[in-house]
């Protein structure tokens, strides 16, 4: 029960870090720019223009006024509207969402799928060639600039090989509608296109390592150090004492106690992952939230700027009290402590 | 300097010239800071660093002339290059400057009060970590002019928070050590026991962790810049040279892959010399 405890104080703490995001979110785009109207507009319209916008979207109300009515916006799920196309913030992220969300799956999945094995390998080889290997590979993933790596991906499997698509979420000359979640890997399976599924597959999966390759390192990194950690744990001489083979004590006992470093990490790491997104996104035009945010941020429309910052730093939120879960489920330890190792 | 310091000191430099991480990340920053500041005597062709055209000599693969190639305008990209390395570190001096005391300060404070100062401080820290710092780098360009002191005053703004939730947890452990206790007894000052009691404490973790931040506070110097909202040009910028290089691929490789290595390698450098301080120092858990 203690875990249910720590699960809803997290996410009490979760919303307290929402609403602190919203007032810092509400300063940077309403307090310092001055008036968010003009910058909207630029400097060739009218006076009588830029108060008409200003009337229109709430501007001339006194500042808290205005930040009550962003933040009952906010707690209804209403993001304002885009102060160009005044179309619905919502809308646009809605529509955006999906294709960012992918991606990012994606990278967790490379991340972890990749990071995991390469550390406990290193771990299992400590100092032999395995190891150093692992080591050097982590250290130069961990320092690669993404959108550096993303052009380099893009120069070998684009230009060199010619293996891989570049740019882009599909082939344009398939013809496809995401009917359900707007993602299409899930959708193509949903509706039985297996053609789109492997076409869609095929697009991401060089943004995936460009995006995902520091946090690989990271993992392989963490994994490594709590996999030697565990292993001189007492429990698991006594396995060797007993005679239990190698391969059983690392899958069985030492794996799953050594998982819960590399998914706290990740948990911090997100923040900065969704950072580079924003570049890979833009590189491999790939239509999603953090392309749109690129857009609003060059054409000065600050409520999509405010909205794409808001969903991002909710985003980190919910992925880390799913890791909260999750770390409740690897580590049972956890429940009763009520605390992340 | 006592004996025993002295001996300290020999101590840590007989342990830090046998690792060799340590010294090849303290060479390459050590030689990327000497390029950056004598950058004007040092690079071919200081006079490309601005806005200098020579359209006969554009495009120039790499050589012996050129050891980097020539970019679109006929600039010598090694020149802009070391040039770009200047705005790299100090971006990198400027935002760690600022974060590294008052991520120290708050971390000492919230590990060592506790009670309100802990939730406040540590609660705030949680809000600032929810952001990425490249989006709010990204969102202060666009609300103020997209600058080299913007990106760092948006930067900075977030940074602290690491070094916040570094000290703080040291500073919790070191609380009930004994000689903290022991000042305490002996009526010590609440500034003498957090600045002279835990603070030295902490100096092996920051200079680990500086230095590792180092290396990635350039990488997001370097994305900004790559996307158009860091420095503008003429000054010449690492990202910015990836950004224009790039579009001239593939034909003109260079133009782009070249800039891109150096930012590898100065990242590079940094990631080694706070990896081979870990070592050193044996603060496993700074990362």
């Amino acid at each position: 029960m203690e875990f249910a405890g720590f699960l809803a104080r997290r996410i009490l703490w979760s919303l307290l870090v929402l609403f602190g995001l919203s007032v810092v979110i509400f300063v940077i785009a309403r307090v310092i720019p001055g008036d968010p109207a003009r910058m909207a507009l630029g400097p060739t319209a009218s006076a009588e223009q830029v108060a008409d916008l200003q009337e229109k979207l709430g501007l001339d109300q006194p500042m808290f006024t205005q930040y009550v009515r962003f933040l009952t916006g906010l707690a209804r799920g209403e993001l304002g509207r885009s102060l160009l196309t005044e179309q619905s913030v919502n809308a646009d992220i809605r529509q955006t969402f999906p294709a960012t969300f992918e991606l990012v799956l994606c990278t967790i999945i490379f991340a972890f799928g990749l990071g995991v094995p390469l550390g406990v390998v290193a771990a299992r080889w400590k100092d032999r060639w395995p190891d150093n290997l692992v080591r050097a590979v982590a250290i130069v993933s961990a320092v690669m600039p993404s959108f550096f790596l993303a052009l380099l991906l893009q120069i070998l499997a684009g230009y060199v090989l010619n293996i891989l698509p570049t740019t882009g979420r599909l082939t344009p000359d398939i013809d496809f509608t995401p009917l359900y979640t707007g993602m299409l890997l899930f959708d193509s399976l949903l509706q039985g296109r297996f053609d789109v599924f492997s076409d869609a597959a095929r697009h991401l999966l060089l943004p995936s390592i460009a995006l995902g390759a520091a946090t690989m390192g990271q993992i392989a990194r963490i994994t490594r150090a709590s996999m030697i950690d565990v292993s001189r744990q007492d429990y698991i001489e006594a396995a060797r004492a007993f005679g239990i083979p190698d391969r059983l004590r690392m899958f069985k006992y030492m794996l799953r106690p050594a998982f819960v470093p590399p998914l706290t990490v990740m948990g911090l790491e997100f923040a900065s992952l969704i950072g580079a997104a924003f570049v890979v996104e833009l590189i491999f035009s790939l239509d999603g939230m953090a392309a749109y945010g690129i857009r609003a941020i060059l054409q000065k429309d600050l409520n999509a700027v405010m909205g794409v910052v808001m969903i991002s730093g909710a985003f980190f939120v919910v992925v880390n009290l799913v890791i909260d879960l999750l770390v409740g489920i690897v580590d049972p330890r956890v429940r009763i402590r009520g605390k992340r190792a | 300097m006592t004996e025993a310091a002295l001996s300290n000191s020999w101590q840590n430099w007989y342990r830090f010239s046998r690792n060799p991480t340590a010294v090849i990340g303290a060479l390459i920053v050590i030689s990327c800071i000497l390029a950056a500041v004598l950058a004007p005597l040092i690079t071919p062709y200081p006079e490309h660093s601005g806005s200098f055209v020579d359209f006969r000599s554009r495009h120039l693969p790499p050589s012996a002339a050129h050891w980097f190639g020539t970019d679109n305008v006929g600039r010598d990209i090694l020149t802009r290059a070391i040039f770009g390395l200047r705005v790299s570190l100090l971006l990198a001096l400027v935002v760690l400057g600022i974060a590294i005391p008052i991520g120290t300060i708050l971390g000492l404070l919230a590990g060592y009060f506790g009670g309100w100062t802990e939730i406040i401080i540590m609660r705030i820290t949680d809000i600032a970590l929810a952001i990425p710092p490249l989006v709010m780098a990204l969102a202060v360009a666009a609300v103020l002019q997209p600058s080299l002191i913007n990106a760092m005053l948006a930067i900075s703004s977030l940074w602290w928070t690491w070094h916040t939730r570094l000290i703080y947890s040291i500073t919790r452990q070191l609380r009930t050590q004994e000689f903290v206790e022991a000042a305490e007894t002996l009526g010590a000052s609440k500034f003498h026991i957090l600045f002279r009691e835990i603070l030295p404490n902490c100096v092996s973790a920051i200079a680990v962790k500086t230095s590792l931040d180092a290396g990635f506070v350039i990488l997001i110097g370097a994305s900004l810049s790559y996307i158009g909202l860091g420095i503008q040009p003429p000054t010449p910028d690492l990202g910015t040279m990836v950004a224009d290089g790039a579009s001239y691929l593939p034909d003109y490789w260079w133009e782009c892959v070249l800039p891109g290595c150096a930012i590898l390698f100065v990242a590079l450098g940094f990631n080694l010399l706070g990896d081979g301080l870990r070592d050193m120092f044996d603060v496993e858990d700074v990362r």
